[in-house]
């Protein structure tokens, strides 16, 4: 940890929240030009370079839903709903105009629509939803994930000389054209989408990820959004507008999902909303990562998606026990930071640790 | 002040991750990677039929060389029924090839990798048979999974044919061949034998809407049946999700007078609906494809609700031809269970692959490009005579031509028809 | 979708068979939402009185599904002995688990109670799957009895239906009657409404609550195999999706209420049968969802339910 050890004494007068800030990014640089070095002298396998973009895109998604759930403090169970909206948007954009632009402004393109796609539906959803408190705004952020993933496996849509095509029922009923480009096949889903991403598209897109969340959490708004976390009542009594900030957060949060989507669209050349891969279970599995990164914790986000997406490749074939073991760090994480007897416990402990280390220092 | 100390062993941990992550990487060579994987592959499924293959390669004392074929399917999970047939049958191809001396002279090696049918897996598991230093790829087992790879294998020039991979887009680049129909042709086929057969006029269609592979047949049955006039008369549509009830579909088709029933769809649905409709005093035909090999080994399913189901499957564990009695002894002998369509696309394509590469002349010192353009070359030109049928031929656009067969339950035994 | 297009015969034939088909349509969605309503009443229990969302319990369900399938199946018990074993089995499961997941956590953050329910979920469904494997068992329905066939075939009503109706309205009753008239069923009343002041009236609030979970279970077991013999299938997952579903019916019928589960059960089963009938079989989950919404949204106390005590 060398790193850290310079770093803390070259900003010793920049503020704390600034400093831990820039050892995020720092850490996220640093990650990138080792790999990158790495990479170039030929030490990485396939197996980790096939991994890169995974990385990022989980990375984005668990700093997205930390913000919901650190920040503004509500369960979403829906995230992998926006991570699939970010992805079939921009993957339908890419898709039908693979062989007319060039590949850079066709992604930054892409990326855009699948952001600005994911914030539309965050915000529709945001609306209801963030009426409700509690265990309701969980589930029915699951509702509406299942929802997004029902109707785009029913969705078809094709492209052809006399326009858009698009239907509920199944391809037949499009009646396109011969030459027309099927878009979207229902349950069949995106196929041959531009391999347009890549690692360093990645990290940069992590970079601005964090810029947008620690940003937020450090402006105005921000501190807004984590007063009604605090306390709602006390929130709105000085005047804060509940709705509107929540809904801000949220928007936020959901686009970013729609970013990672983005990247997971452009990595493979399929795409498919199977509840494995946007379905409840990766809500689930996005949680796991914020829950054991810390909750509010961005940096930890960062390092369990990292590490989470990381060890059941390496250990290939323990797939079986991979997501027991996560039930139980999920338990065991959460009784041990949350249960009120386990922080009295750690509050008597770090008080005798603590209470001794101060003592010697007086000494 | 805690904060603090977690996020510097946090930041720790993750430098330690980083650098150990991409430190063994580093230092291991192919080598060494190749027996990490190896492992692997022996702890995923079957340790014994990779010793076996161990053994082989020992008694076999050919020139020292081994030709690599990596291999990709669901091994776990719900589909792992398919994944596993398709690597227990392609390792009996493989012993059986090291036993007769190999691929000119070469010793064969089969690493089966789990892709957990995720498509994001399946390309980690290429990646993974990559550092092994896989030469040419056996997979993946299924559609989505294999369109993912086959983008990979296009990319890095490597050979791919895949066993049972139906759907249209699996063998779209040049590289990649199949064994199997493609689901179009399946439900094309299916059509044309209902009508040419004349098994019913009125057809019920109940279909996964939220399967690749179910979708795809489904519209080229409903495509090619106003050819055959055959009446849909009504199609039923499911999704992942909701695949327990389905008490609607089976009222629908039975209110519209189906006289058969088309379940283009996996078996486990088909066991289920099988007893719903037996449950509602629906009698009907039922007829299926490849999806439903393997509905008589559904755990505690009443087999006998299963009778007179017809399956178009280029497969019957009952056909007497020497081959297919000799595989599925061994298969018996080694595994303990009759094999299913799945395993024998799997035998198939090993000796697809030996056939090519000696028609292509490989030797080891070939680089993946090399093997890749020779047997792509190779593919057009040879003739397979294998389990899932007779004078196999391939063109280029990767897809095979062979005669479609029927198979029928009966006393609860798949049964040519 | 499209039942009445292709008859031809006489008009009243027609009429009779779309109505024919109508109610076939209407009885198999009282089928699957007498389940759901035996299921949503256990989690309308737990939820009434220790205001949890317990996720678990479609795979408290689904533990009891297996019971039954190990015990019918591989040792081949009567089916009434091995409904009892499995109502003990779950019921310790529940009481387990309230006890070490979720009783440390009283009095934390809602949103750390559900993760931890989540996670227990996960944790059924993994062990099973490890135990049992990932492949499809075909569960044998343990009810035996004919069912009733109507207009000479034309209506078949499986036994299953009835018994499952009929067993949700019993332990409908049941439940009504013992959370009335039962000292302990008052106790989790008082529980429900303040925890503080039921404690003070010197009611043991962890052992009412340890109850309540133990009834739940045992509710959960009896969902489990009834859900099973209906749809007779067995994965590691079966339990999940009825599970959420139920839940969606305990908030239509009003959260805490049980008679309200039971009408929120049946009435969610109607719908989502009648909306794959008519409407799209594709897309009856996002209609069921829908609704879920729509009710949280227009009457967030749902058909029976009185109002929802704000959480903090």
């Amino acid at each position: 940890m060398p790193e850290y050890g310079i770093m803390e004494d070259g900003m010793k007068k920049v503020s704390k929240t600034t400093k831990n800030n820039l050892i995020t990014y720092g850490m996220v640089v640093l990650a990138y030009i080792i790999v990158q070095i790495l990479v170039s002298t030929g030490h990485v396998s396939s197996l980790i370079q096939g991994l890169l973009v995974p990385f990022c895109t989980y990375v984005i998604v668990a700093v997205a839903l930390n913000l919901t759930v650190g920040i503004l403090g509500e369960l979403s169970l829906g995230h992998a709903g926006f991570m699939c909206v970010g992805a079939f948007a921009s993957a339908v954009f890419s898709l039908a105009f693979k062989e007319t632009m060039p590949g850079g402004l066709r992604f930054f393109l892409a990326l855009i629509i699948g952001a600005a796609a994911a914030a539309l539906v965050g915000f529709l959803v945001g609306i209801p939803v963030l009426r409700l408190r509690g265990d309701y705004l969980a589930i029915v952020t699951l509702a509406f994930g299942e929802i997004i993933k029902n109707i785009i496996n029913a969705l078809y849509l094709g492209v052809d000389g006399s326009g858009l095509h698009f239907s509920m029922k199944d391809a037949l009923s499009l009646n396109m054209e011969e030459d027309g480009l099927m878009l979207i096949k229902g349950a069949q889903g995106v196929t041959g989408t531009p391999n347009d991403s890549n690692f360093t598209i990645g990290v940069v897109l992590i970079l601005v990820t964090l810029f947008i969340v620690l940003n937020f959490i450090n402006s105005r708004t921000g501190r807004a959004v984590m007063s009604i976390r605090d306390n709602r009542i006390a929130a709105e009594s000085v005047g804060i507008n509940v709705t509107k900030y929540k809904l801000i957060a949220f928007t936020v949060s959901a686009s970013l999902a729609g970013v990672a989507g983005v990247l997971y669209a452009h990595n493979l050349s399929t795409l498919n909303a199977l509840p494995k891969n946007f379905g409840y279970n990766m809500s689930i599995l996005i949680l796991v990562f914020v829950v054991l990164g810390g909750i509010g914790n961005i940096r930890g986000s960062i390092i369990a998606a990292v590490l989470l997406t990381l060890l059941p490749e390496v250990l290939r074939g323990l797939s079986d026990y991979r997501m027991l073991i996560y039930a139980i760090v999920l338990i065991a994480m959460m009784i041990f930071n949350w249960s009120p007897n386990a922080i009295f416990f750690r509050k008597r402990l770090k008080q005798r640790f603590i209470g001794n280390k101060k003592l010697k220092k007086e000494a | 002040m805690k904060k603090k100390m977690l996020s510097l062993v946090l930041a720790g941990a993750m430098t330690a991750a980083m650098l150990t992550g991409c430190g063994s990487s580093a230092s291991t060579g192919t080598n060494d990677a190749s027996a990490e994987t190896a492992e692997d592959a022996s702890a995923t499924e079957d340790t014994a039929a990779t010793e076996e293959s161990a053994e082989t390669t020992e008694s076999t004392e050919s020139n020292g060389a081994t030709f690599k074929i990596g291999g990709i399917g669901p091994l776990t999970g719900g589909a792992a029924v398919y994944g596993i047939a398709a690597m227990n049958g392609s390792q009996i191809a493989v012993d059986e090839i090291n036993e007769a001396g190999g691929i000119n002279g070469m010793t064969v090696e089969l690493n089966f990798q789990d892709d957990e049918l995720d498509a994001e897996k399946s390309v980690n598991a290429y990646n993974a048979l990559k550092d092994w230093g896989a030469q040419v790829l056996d997979g993946c087992v299924t559609s989505a999974c294999s369109i993912a790879v086959s983008a990979k294998t296009a990319e890095d020039q490597m050979f791919q044919i895949t066993p049972s991979g139906s759907a249209v887009e699996c063998v779209a680049n040049d590289n990649a061949f199949r064994i199997c129909f493609s689901d179009p042709n399946q439900g094309s086929a299916s059509a044309q034998y209902i009508g040419e057969n004349g098994l019913a006029s009125k057809v019920a269609v109940i279909y996964d809407s939220s399967d690749v592979y179910s979708s795809g047949i489904y519209e080229k049955f409903a495509a090619e049946a106003a050819n055959q006039s055959i009446e849909i008369v009504s199609a039923g549509a499911f999704t992942a999700d909701n695949k327990t009830d389905f008490s609607v579909q089976l009222q629908q088709a039975k209110d519209a007078g189906a006289e058969l029933v088309f379940l283009p769809i996996y078996y486990t649905e088909a066991s289920l609906i099988l007893t719903q409709a037996a449950d509602m005093g629906f009698d009907v035909d039922f007829f299926g494809c490849d999806g439903l090999d393997g509905i008589l080994n559904v755990e505690n399913f009443d087999t006998s609700l299963a009778e007179g189901v017809m399956l178009l499957t280029p497969f019957a564990a009952d056909a007497t031809d020497d081959l297919t009695v000799q595989f599925v002894t061994t298969y018996k002998e080694k595994y303990g269970e009759t094999p299913n369509q799945f395993a024998a696309d799997g035998y198939d394509t090993v000796y697809t692959i030996k056939a090519a590469a000696e028609k292509a002349g490989i030797t080891a010192d070939m680089s993946n490009e090399e093997i890749c353009a020779a047997l792509t070359a190779a593919m057009t030109e040879i003739t397979v005579d294998g389990l899932t049928g007779e004078g196999i031929t391939w063109d280029a656009s990767g897809e095979p031509t062979k005669a479609p067969k029927a198979v029928v339950i009966k006393d609860g035994v798949y049964t040519a028809m | 979708m499209n039942t009445a297009v292709h008859f031809t015969a006489a008009s009243e034939t027609i009429v009779w068979r779309i109505g024919m088909s109508f109610v076939a349509h209407l009885i198999n969605g009282i089928s699957l939402g007498s389940v759901y309503a035996l299921i949503a009443l256990g989690y309308t229990m737990v939820y009434g009185i220790a205001k949890m969302l317990n996720f678990a319990h479609g795979d408290v369900i689904m533990i009891g599904g297996y019971v039954v399938f190990v015990t019918v199946s591989g040792m081949g018990l009567n089916p009434l002995a091995s409904i009892i074993i499995s109502m003990a089995v779950c019921t310790v499961l529940g009481v387990t688990i309230e006890r070490v997941a979720y009783r440390p956590l009283r009095g934390a953050s809602p949103l750390a109670v559900l993760i931890t329910a989540i996670g227990v979920s996960y944790f059924l469904q993994n062990v099973a799957l490890l135990v049992f494997g990932s492949d499809t068992k075909a569960f044998t329905n343990v009810v035996t009895l004919p069912n009733l066939e109507l207009f000479d075939g034309q209506l078949v009503i499986k036994s299953v239906t009835i018994v499952t109706v009929i067993v949700s309205i019993i332990i409908m009753v049941g439940l009504s009657l013992f959370v009335k008239k039962t000292k302990i069923g008052r106790a989790m009343t008082a529980v429900s409404e303040d925890k503080g002041a039921a404690q003070l009236m010197g009611i043991n609030v962890n052992g009412t609550i340890a109850v309540t979970f133990a009834i739940g279970s045992s509710l959960a077991a009896v969902a489990g195999v009834l859900l099973c013999s209906a749809y007779p299938s067995l994965t590691p997952y079966t339990g999940s999706m009825p599970g959420i579903k139920a839940f969606v019916a305990a908030v239509f019928g009003g959260i805490g209420s049980i008679p309200g589960a039971f009408i929120g059960g049946i009435l969610l089963g109607v719908i989502e049968n009648l909306s794959k009938a008519y409407i799209s079989s594709q897309l009856a989950d996002a209609i069921v969802f829908s609704i879920l919404i729509i009710v949280l949204l227009v009457k967030p106390t749902g058909l029976l339910g009185k109002k929802i005590q704000e959480k903090v």
